[in-house]
């Protein structure tokens, strides 16, 4: 309509707005496919130059050798982000309800525990959860990552899925409760298949954490190769001497780019539903 | 909820039903117990361990010492100084390029669903492997950016932004942002998109121009998110480890170390768990100071515009 009608020179504004924050976002990504094309003996060669026109797909294919495991890294990341989400999700969503509808003793302080644990990062805490861990005979298993990383997401999680569930008219609850519905069968069959799209939205957000942050728990829990995860699996080949830059690069985009494309699918619901959780009416 | 079950049924001819206190907490139970194992137990542990001196060849109860020790060390001052300062100009930057960044994402422009996708990448992909291509960027030889420098005559050797103290500091600050920016961007954008566009209509037909509606409408109607954001990507940005441990392990020379790389250089790297403790401690205390100063701010704010 006439109201969001731009003149040419705020057209060019918005689209150059538009390029440059794109670049500064983009930018390492085109540093690493850049790399990713060169061979080593140009790339290392000095003066600097930007680029050489024997540029090749070459890193693409040697990757796999360098680093047999790739994979497997690949896999063991979606894995480990599936499960915690999973797993994240079944804690998650009932106590976003408790918290959403029902008035309970200690209410308020409960959750200020679970928010709390927003201002602990494990990295504050690895040694005492180094010994949880060996104790519960988890330490060089999925688990030892698994386990934190479903703690760590909990509070965001009930976070986001209490302010969608409040917004569900609570009539369709209430009905079925009268008619003699018991509440975890309320809960199961009106709240839960009422609340598909807030749910998709937070699940989407925890799997991000969980794949985003797969690093420190990795390394610091787990030494057994093949159930590394890919930033950890990686960067075992990073910063020596001889490390061929090129193929991590490859490495490192190949081994993004599933989750990249899920993402591409899932954007629309994600940003539409973000404002679920974000805003409070 | 209740009072509607209880005149609806009379008691006896309700069947049995667990009292809602005892469901909420039935329900609230199993996220408990995984906060319970793996952060409250831990918390506790580093809390005694900070009394002691432990490391590798174990532990016994010294009292105060490692905290009396820390707060007569300059260095941990500076390391505070430098941790506050790293969290204000990073999150600044983050709100600031995220409203801009909202704002052009949200213009109505064609391509405008192409862009909302190209600003993912940085938020959905690992923290760790972003960074490698950043570290690649600030290379003095091979990387990008001295590379374009010279190139353009803007600089005639190599600079390697690493390797100097504040251009490292600021280095790890823009890779900061950059990895926080695209969620607070779209946060901003789905927040700018539930304003109701009555207002705007409003406006626009009293004549008030763009900056004007955005500073009197869109500003006020999304400062809730404004601020929630805020002091989560605070949090974040105080904790942010694997950044700069990337990037620079906390060098050179001290430069890029805050609360957070010192607390695992002392704890993991140097096996002083102890000390390391202590500082941990210090950490959540500084945090939990800090979110209760600007949650005590944020309701003013939320009273200042009417928000509940």
């Amino acid at each position: 309509m006439l109201m969001d009608r731009y003149s040419l020179l705020q057209k060019v504004g918005i689209y150059c707005g538009i390029f440059v924050f794109l670049l500064f976002v983009l930018l390492p990504f085109i540093e690493m496919f850049r790399v990713s094309l060169r061979p080593m003996d140009h790339l290392m060669a000095t003066p600097f130059t930007l680029w050489s026109d024997d540029f090749s797909f070459q890193a693409y294919r040697d990757m796999w050798v360098t680093v047999p495991l790739l994979g497997r890294y690949i896999l063991n990341s979606i894995g480990i982000a599936t499960v915690v989400t999973v797993m994240t999700m079944v804690v998650v969503v009932p106590a976003s309800y408790a918290y959403a509808r029902l008035d309970f003793p200690f209410k308020s302080a409960s959750l200020g525990v679970f928010l709390g644990v927003n201002m602990f990062t494990g990295a504050v805490l690895l040694i005492p959860l180094y010994r949880v861990l060996r104790s519960l005979g988890l330490l060089n298993t999925y688990w030892a990552m698994i386990i934190p990383g479903v703690a760590f997401l909990i509070p965001t999680g009930i976070w986001l899925l209490r302010s969608y569930l409040e917004k569900i008219p609570k009539e369709l609850e209430e009905a079925a409760y009268v008619d003699g519905a018991s509440r975890l069968y309320t809960l199961r069959r009106v709240v839960i298949p009422l609340a598909v799209p807030g749910l998709i939205v937070v699940a989407t957000s925890v799997f991000i954490g969980a794949y985003a942050q797969q690093f420190l728990f990795a390394i610091a829990f787990n030494n057994q190769r093949e159930l590394q995860p890919l930033p950890a699996g990686l960067f075992e080949f990073i910063g020596y001497q001889d490390t061929t830059w090129n193929e991590m690069m490859a490495a490192a985009l190949t081994g993004v780019l599933p989750v990249m494309l899920l993402f591409l699918f899932l954007q629309k619901y994600l940003v539409a539903g973000l404002t679920a959780g974000a805003v409070k009416e | 909820m209740a009072d509607i079950a209880s005149t609806a049924l009379p008691d006896a001819a309700r069947p049995f039903r667990l009292t809602e206190g005892w469901f909420a907490w039935a329900l609230i139970a199993p996220a408990m117990l995984f906060i319970g194992l793996i952060v409250a137990w831990p918390l506790a542990e580093t809390l005694r361990l900070s009394f002691t001196d432990a490391d590798l060849g174990g532990e016994s109860y010294v009292g105060w010492v490692n905290y009396i020790d820390l707060f007569n060390d300059p260095k941990f001052y500076d390391i505070v100084g430098r941790t506050f300062f790293w969290m204000f100009l990073s999150v600044g930057l983050k709100i600031v390029i995220g409203l801009i960044g909202a704002t052009l994402l949200n213009a109505a422009v064609p391509g405008k669903a192409l862009w909302r996708v190209l600003v993912m990448p940085p938020w959905v992909i690992p923290i760790a492997i972003g960074v490698i291509g950043w570290k690649w960027l600030y290379n003095g030889y091979f990387g990008l950016i001295s590379g374009i420098l010279q190139r353009v005559g803007f600089i005639d050797e190599p600079i390697a932004l690493l390797a100097t103290k504040t251009s490292a500091f600021y280095s790890a600050v823009v890779t900061d942002v950059w990895v926080g920016t695209p969620m607070v961007t779209l946060f901003f954008l789905a927040a700018m998109q539930g304003v109701s566009r009555d207002l705007y209509e409003a406006a626009w037909v009293d004549g008030a121009n763009r900056w004007y509606r955005f500073r009197r409408i869109t500003i006020p109607q999304i400062m809730p998110v404004i601020v929630s954001m805020a002091l989560l990507s605070a949090i974040w940005t105080f904790n942010s480890f694997e950044i700069i441990w990337i990037l620079t392990e906390g060098g050179p020379r001290g430069a890029t170390t805050t609360l957070i790389v010192n607390t695992y250089d002392v704890a993991i790297s140097s096996q002083r768990f102890g000390e390391g403790a202590a500082r941990a401690v210090v950490i959540v205390l500084l945090l939990a100071t800090f979110s209760l100063g600007y949650l005590f701010f944020l309701n003013r704010v939320n009273r200042t515009y009417g928000v509940k």
